[in-house]
């Protein structure tokens, strides 16, 4: 049956996907569901993920065509076996598998030597397309907090409330995820109103037809594209209008990061939403004030437990950033932004403080630098990374020992701010053309 | 007298040759100038709107911008010079020009010019090269230089500025290197001269790495082969996403 209508699928690049893949997928035929998982050496924690993915899909959509999708860029720990593991046979299902109605396929594909989480993302898609799901998921290979509700959590809004989108919201420490609630949700929220607290999700869930469209836009060729596929995604949901909502997934686990993954996790996120700008003025520059979207559970709650945070080092950082980055900062900053920054980071100043204004003015002017391309796009991003290390040191002083009610006071403030000052970014962005 | 008479004779026929062959050589060289100064007029007005019309196409590509990123408008207003838009347009206008009243110069038939104007149009596209290497070694120096700085920065490293300004003067020693070979100054002293500042270069940040950076060395082979603590380098314990 699957295979007599194969023909009428339209294949996304014919060159993209490899030929084995392409046959395990019309052994498949069409799904209902489907649940990627990009991976890259990640056998440690996948086995507990898909049993829980496994589980979910069971318990919750017995009676739905089911695949499990692995894009793997180059795993040399076994990762994709353990994943292609987890399908069952509905004849071998009774004996030592879990009993469903219906074969849950999982199938893995190798899309590169080394990883590229835009390339994985494209397989993904690309596998939805030509499966025809109707409801796909994406969940991250570090999320070990992911329990079976999460299938459905993020699954039904789409396959039975026609959601396009579902992004997670968390219950996070109040030290991490800074550079989210200081610049990509608030900045985010500013410029398209919409109160989306993880515009960078690695668990989400997509209808078929937002990941076709997706698919077809984005320029997958380009590599500089490719960056911050995940930001894009939902940036790309919100500029064509889809319908989107948040779920409420528990807690996020801490990651700890080395002070290099900084620069990356700007590429990806900040760069993404940057450039996303271009192509969406017409939408955000006539955006003001900013609405709630559709939201299950808690938009954000906060973890108070201590936590041992050098912030002498982020002010060393940051001021060090000032003095070494002047000549790169003139060509980006305007004279009386980066006169107040070189005012706050001189070191007889006590009381360090990198207020609300000044920081959206930064970020502003360095979106507006981004736009005009003053200098290198990927230089300006790595530009911002010491600035925001001041600001992180600010925010971090802030909240150190406020409530959970205390932390979301502020960052609401700031996501005011990013709203108020939106005129500014309007100003800088068509100055000088 | 009869002596005499044949003297005045033989003066006034050296004096009337010598005026004919002055007209002669007049009438010979006018045609030739009167060619020369149509072509070097003729050339002044190709060599103006050249001028203009590279000056159009270089505002619109925005060529001072990118010569902003390269360093290279640092330079001319420190040397007081006008914007590279500019300067390159006159450049074009005066080559241009300059080419034109060679080839006029060429027509009046100067025994040994000719050679010299023909070296000079062989010559004319080393120097064009030699700008084109000299302008993008610039930008070239000017992008990896702020790449540097900026990891430096970022990655916490001891003198970040110092390591930008050396990756910038590899670049510009090397880019210098390849204009003196073009145009073919000095080619042997400039080859010896940059063997000899390149290597010196390399050996004093051989040694620097060495002894004054022992513990940075240790460090970053202790990191990049896995056997350092695994506290080091963490972003106190701060997930940015």
């Amino acid at each position: 049956m699957a295979e007599a209508r194969l023909p009428e699928v339209r294949l996304a690049d014919e060159t993209f996907l490899t030929d084995d893949f392409l046959r395990q997928l019309i052994n498949v035929g069409e799904v209902d569901i489907l649940v990627g998982v990009p991976t890259h050496n990640n056998a440690k924690t996948i086995g507990a993920i898909v049993e829980a993915i496994q589980a979910g899909i069971l318990r919750f959509f017995p009676r739905q065509r089911a695949a499990i999708i692995n894009a793997d860029g180059g795993s040399r720990d076994g990762t994709p076996e353990l994943i292609v593991k987890a399908a069952i046979d509905d004849a071998r299902g009774r004996d030592s598998k879990p009993y469903t109605l219906r074969t849950l396929h999982s199938i893995s594909t190798q899309y590169s030597s080394s990883p590229a989480r835009g390339t994985a993302l494209r397989t993904i898609l690309s596998a939805a397309e030509l499966l025809r799901a109707k409801a796909c998921a994406v969940i991250s290979p570090e999320s070990t907090q992911i329990t079976t509700d999460w299938l459905t959590t993020l699954l039904q809004p789409i396959y039975t409330e026609e959601f396009d989108l579902v992004l997670p919201t968390y219950c996070r420490h109040r030290s991490d995820g800074i550079l989210l609630t200081n610049l990509l949700y608030p900045m985010t929220r500013a410029l398209y109103g919409l109160t989306i607290r993880e515009p960078y999700a690695l668990d989400f869930a997509f209808s078929g037809r937002l990941g076709s469209q997706f698919l077809a836009q984005n320029a997958w060729h380009d590599d500089t594209a490719q960056a911050g596929s995940e930001t894009q995604f939902t940036l790309a949901a919100i500029a064509g209008g889809y319908r989107i909502r948040q779920s409420f997934l528990g807690t996020k686990q801490h990651v700890e990061r080395a002070s290099a993954d900084l620069v990356p996790a700007m590429r990806q996120t900040v760069g993404a939403l940057f450039s996303s700008m271009e192509p969406s003025f017409s939408l955000w520059s006539t955006k003001t004030g900013s609405q709630p979207i559709p939201t299950t559970g808690a938009e954000r709650e906060c973890i108070l437990a201590p936590l041992r945070v050098n912030r002498k080092r982020l002010r060393e950082m940051f001021t060090t950033g000032i003095a070494e980055l002047e000549s790169v900062f003139q060509s980006i900053l305007s004279p009386s932004t980066l006169a107040e920054l070189q005012k706050i980071a001189r070191p007889e100043e006590v009381r360090f403080r990198y207020s609300n204004e000044l920081w959206v003015k930064t970020v502003y002017e360095f979106a507006a630098a981004f736009h005009k391309s003053v200098i290198s796009r990927d230089h300006i991003i790595q530009a911002l990374a010491p600035l925001f290390r001041g600001r992180a040191f600010t925010f971090l002083g802030e909240n150190s020992n406020g409530s959970a009610d205390d932390v979301e006071h502020n960052v609401e403030a700031l996501c005011l701010e990013f709203e108020r000052m939106k005129p500014y970014l309007l100003e800088k962005w068509n100055g000088g053309e | 007298m009869e002596s005499e008479v044949i003297m005045r004779e033989m003066i006034i026929s050296e004096l009337t040759q010598a005026m004919q062959e002055l007209t002669r050589g007049f009438a010979h060289i006018l045609p030739r100038i009167i060619v020369l100064v149509i072509i070097a007029f003729a050339g002044w007005v190709v060599a103006y709107f050249l001028k203009v019309f590279l000056r159009s196409i270089l505002r619109l590509i925005k060529f001072d911008k990118l010569s902003e990123s390269a360093g290279a408008s640092a330079l001319l207003t420190k040397a007081a010079l006008p914007t590279a838009t500019e300067l390159l347009s006159r450049f074009a206008f005066w080559v241009a020009w300059l080419g034109f009243i060679l080839l006029g110069v060429s027509v009046l038939g100067i025994f040994g010019l000719q050679e010299q104007i023909a070296k000079f149009f062989l010559f004319l596209p080393h120097l064009i090269v030699a700008l084109c290497i000299m302008f993008f070694g610039l930008l070239a120096a000017s992008f990896f230089s702020r790449a540097a700085l900026l990891a430096a920065v970022n990655a916490n490293l001891p003198s970040p500025r110092l390591l930008s300004v050396s990756v910038r003067s590899i670049i510009i020693i090397f880019v210098l290197s390849m204009v003196f070979e073009e145009v073919g100054v000095a080619e042997q002293t400039m080859l010896v001269a940059f063997g000899i500042a390149f290597g010196a270069l390399m050996l004093g940040l051989a040694i620097a790495f060495g002894t004054g950076g022992k513990d940075l060395a240790q460090q970053f082979l202790e990191k990049r082969f896995g056997r350092g603590k695994k506290d080091e380098g963490k972003e106190d314990e701060l997930s940015p996403l």
